[in-house]
């Protein structure tokens, strides 16, 4: 596949169409995908937009981003593609730590069912408007089991976890670490070389 | 242990004399139904040692049965993650003894290269385990090596008198 270096002049009208009837924060362009900085009181708003008007019918990905130490703490990246062209558009917006909610875009895209899930089990943002909300007043755990007490994915996580019980369901224990995660570290030796060790964590 | 103890060749019609346990054990170990208890990339290996290229019915464990009541052997095969755990543990529970269990993997056996928060580390934390393989994955003789290991594990296992204590002393 070629890759392409600019984005096509229709992609940019879309960011423009979007840029003067929504706040735009920052726009940026890298190997031909366009990245729009949005707010989130603006994001439903936008997203429907994107949709109903500019084609973007298909949601690739949601996913969060832990800028510890930074405030707003959580980023949300949504990828958008217009079926049509074939060509993404990425849509960002920050989120703070004392108000780690999003709003769904559920009614938008059924896809985002499970990826809110996702997000919400391991960042720990919530989305008020998720149909789980709806159903039993709280968002459904995903990947880790119902009653988990923690966000695997934040930052301030450790790689090892921590002790939780869930009666009857599941447990979790921290597990030994031994001088590190197993990593590769950057290196031009040869395979043997370049395999993942444990190693000493800074 | 399962050598015959004698054999009179005088009678006719096929009479052995043999030790109980000699006996039980060697139908025990000649028929192990495995609980393909596949969890991850190990399974395929696992799947391997199933079909032809290998045979695992050369050593009568080709009969993989997903009903916990009517398997031998659990071959946990594969990553144990917290979330399976407990089920895991559960299948183990309602299979009806004499069981074994087999860790086969880098993974079953100490949660191999996942040292992370999602990951039992060794299946052995849960359930007793009699043979631990190597490997990520351990190739389909390995596995065949571990279930020899575990026949000969049976061979020296004494079936009569953990079955019927009772008896067994009154015997003696
Ligand atoms: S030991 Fe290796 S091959 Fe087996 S389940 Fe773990 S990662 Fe996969």
């Amino acid at each position: 596949m070629l890759i392409k270096l600019e984005a096509s002049a229709a992609t940019k009208k879309d960011a423009a169409a979007i840029a003067g009837k929504f706040t735009v924060e920052k726009q940026t362009e890298f190997r031909g995908e366009l990245t729009l900085v949005v707010t989130r009181a603006q994001f439903h708003d936008i997203a429907r937009f994107a949709k109903d008007q500019l084609g973007y019918t298909y949601l690739v990905d949601i996913s969060s981003v832990d800028h510890f130490g930074e405030e707003p703490r959580y980023e949300m990246v949504y990828e958008l593609q217009n079926f049509e062209r074939v060509e993404n558009l990425r849509l960002k917006y920050t989120v703070s730590e004392d108000d780690a909610t999003a709003p769904s875009v559920v009614d938008l895209w059924p896809t985002a069912d499970w990826h809110e899930r996702e997000v919400f089990d391991m960042m720990g943002i919530t989305f008020p408007g998720h149909p789980d909300v709806k159903a039993v007043g709280h968002l459904r755990r995903i990947l880790m089991w119902d009653g988990y007490p923690f966000y695997p994915l934040r930052k301030d996580f450790p790689l090892a976890g921590r002790d939780s019980d869930t009666p009857d369901v599941a447990f979790s224990r921290v597990a030994p670490l031994a001088g590190g995660p197993f990593v590769t570290a950057p290196s031009t030796g040869d395979t043997q070389e370049r395999e993942p060790r444990s190693r000493e964590m800074e | 242990m399962s050598t015959p103890v004698a054999y009179d060749s005088k009678i006719e019609g096929n009479i052995i004399f043999t030790k109980l346990d000699s006996a039980i054990n060697w139908m025990r170990k000649n028929s192990l139904w495995p609980l393909p208890m596949g969890l991850a990339c190990c399974a395929i290996e696992l799947m391997a040692t199933g079909a032809s290229r290998f045979d695992i019915s050369r050593f009568g464990a080709e009969v993989m049965r997903f009903s916990p009541r009517q398997s031998d052997v659990m071959i946990v095969a594969g990553t144990v993650t917290y979330k399976m755990a407990l089920a895991v543990k559960r299948i183990w529970d309602q299979m009806p003894e004499p069981k074994w269990c087999i860790a086969m993997g880098a993974c079953a056996s100490s949660g191999g290269m996942y040292r992370s928060y999602a990951v039992l580390q060794g299946i052995d934390r849960l359930i007793p385990v009699d043979v631990y393989i190597s490997g990520c994955p351990p190739r389909p003789e390995a596995l065949i090596e571990g279930l020899l290991r575990l026949q000969r594990k049976i061979e020296g296992e004494h079936s009569f008198l953990a079955q019927k204590p009772a008896l067994s002393a009154a015997l003696a």
